[in-house]
């Protein structure tokens, strides 16, 4: 038999009737999670650097003590879910709240700096696209064994900003192509 | 993997990561293909980069009985009254690269009328809305890995890709199944549909065999007499590697 895996289309423009309009899950931790309380804004562009109206930002992380959830995502009150999921707004910004993950255990004895999973979906976008959000300023960043894996002068791209509304903001740039593209992951 | 090696993975989760195999040349689409106009300034120019997989990608959401509601998975019955249009069940299998049942996994899919059109603010085509179909639907697999939905036949519509685009009638369908990697959002289109040859959104798949995945098949054991026609739609999502990598 041929199991070779089924190939992936566009989520196309009308994502939201089926992912987001009443699915949408924008609190990756609830009120009962611990850690330091982050509010992480991303905001979508395309090659001309014209904010993207119709994607979907949907992202995975560990709780603060680095540990990924095993209970259902999907359960209301759920202290931490470690997913979330949202559509961009017409600015092609979406904002998560969340709690700033912790260290994740890395291959061969490293460890991970606090990073965030992110799928990036939308029309003209064939497959999946996968990139992670650091934080800028961590200084367990300069040990993490995947942003060594990128070349140095595109590194900051994977790095969420402090934001400039109150503390415990951060946004995140997504430039889909062109300068200053945003590094996308062969996962 | 050998079903000790997964129950060693089990009790010992932070021990191993098995990573998930990756996709073979040709059967995925490209981000860039010009023909699908979108993909011009949304696609990337700079090569991805090679992500061995760690806790962080083979890791994902789960989602439980909580997350469906009795009328999810009949897409038929969400209003006062029916749907107008061809009632069709979807029915199918999902299991992993090794044919191994994906069970207990959430599908959501969405999908225009039978006229061709989306219960969608930005959908101005020029046919009907239904006000007894909204195009929604989710369930989770079953033990064996089957799902199936009740809806109606989408129809086709026009898009403006490029002269005279019309997109194949498809229902769009999105699995998480266990890992952030194993994500997968498809289409389904229905068997000897004359629009697949001018559709730059199928036809970005390079090899044959691989779009033909797509195509649902007519399945008369899914047919219920005097009720409605079935279409078979069996979806495979990324199998493990063989080989544990030790931390």
């Amino acid at each position: 038999m041929d199991f070779t895996p089924t190939p992936s289309q566009t989520v196309g423009p009308y994502l939201h009737l089926g992912l987001t309009d009443a699915r949408s899950i924008s609190r990756v931790a609830g009120d009962g999670a611990k850690g330091e309380r982050v509010w992480l804004t991303f905001r979508v562009l395309d090659g001309e650097g014209v904010p993207v109206p119709d994607a979907m930002i949907e992202v995975w992380q560990a709780d603060s003590e680095g540990n990924y959830p095993h209970q259902d995502s999907s359960a209301d009150g759920a202290s931490f879910r470690g997913f979330g999921r949202l559509a961009t707004a017409e600015d092609g910004s979406c904002t998560f709240e969340t709690i700033r993950p912790g260290c994740v255990r890395g291959p061969a004895e490293t460890v991970q700096a606090p990073h965030i999973n992110v799928s990036i979906l939308g029309r003209g976008i064939l497959k999946r696209l996968s990139t992670r959000v650091y934080f800028a300023g961590e200084p367990v960043n300069a040990a993490d064994p995947v942003l060594a894996l990128v070349p140095e002068n595109r590194r900051a791209t994977l790095l969420a900003r402090p934001g400039p509304a109150r503390t415990g903001n951060w946004v995140f740039d997504v430039r889909l192509r062109g300068e200053d593209e945003t590094v996308f992951f062969d996962v | 993997m050998s079903s000790s090696l997964i129950e060693s993975q089990r009790s010992n989760p932070k021990k191993f990561v098995v990573p998930f195999r990756r996709h073979e040349p040709g059967t995925q689409p490209e981000y860039f293909y010009p023909a699908y106009r979108a993909t011009r300034l949304r696609a990337p120019s700079q090569p991805l980069i090679f992500l061995p997989h760690t806790v962080s990608e083979v890791t994902g959401p789960v989602f439980g009985h909580s997350a469906i509601h009795p009328h999810d998975q009949d897409l038929t019955i969400q209003h006062v009254g029916e749907p107008l249009g061809e009632r069709i069940i979807v029915r199918g299998r999902v299991v992993d690269g090794d044919g191994h049942a994906v069970s207990n996994s959430l599908i959501e899919i969405w999908q225009a009328n039978a006229a061709g059109r989306y219960a969608h603010a930005k959908d101005d085509h020029a046919a009907p809305l239904d006000p007894n179909f909204t195009g929604t639907g989710r369930t989770l697999t079953d033990n064996d890995g089957f799902y199936s939905f009740v809806t109606v036949k989408p129809g086709a519509y026009p898009w403006r890709n490029h002269d005279n685009a019309w997109r194949p009638a498809h229902i769009h369908f999105s699995l998480f199944g266990p890992a952030f990697v194993t994500r997968l959002i498809t289409q389904m289109y229905f068997p000897g549909d004359p629009l697949f040859a001018y559709d730059p959104i199928l036809q970005s798949i390079p090899d044959e065999r691989a779009r033909q995945r797509l195509v649902s098949k007519f399945d008369m054991e899914t047919t219920k007499p005097e009720w409605a026609l079935g279409y078979r739609f069996d979806i495979v999502l990324r199998g493990r590697e063989s080989t544990p990598f030790e931390k």
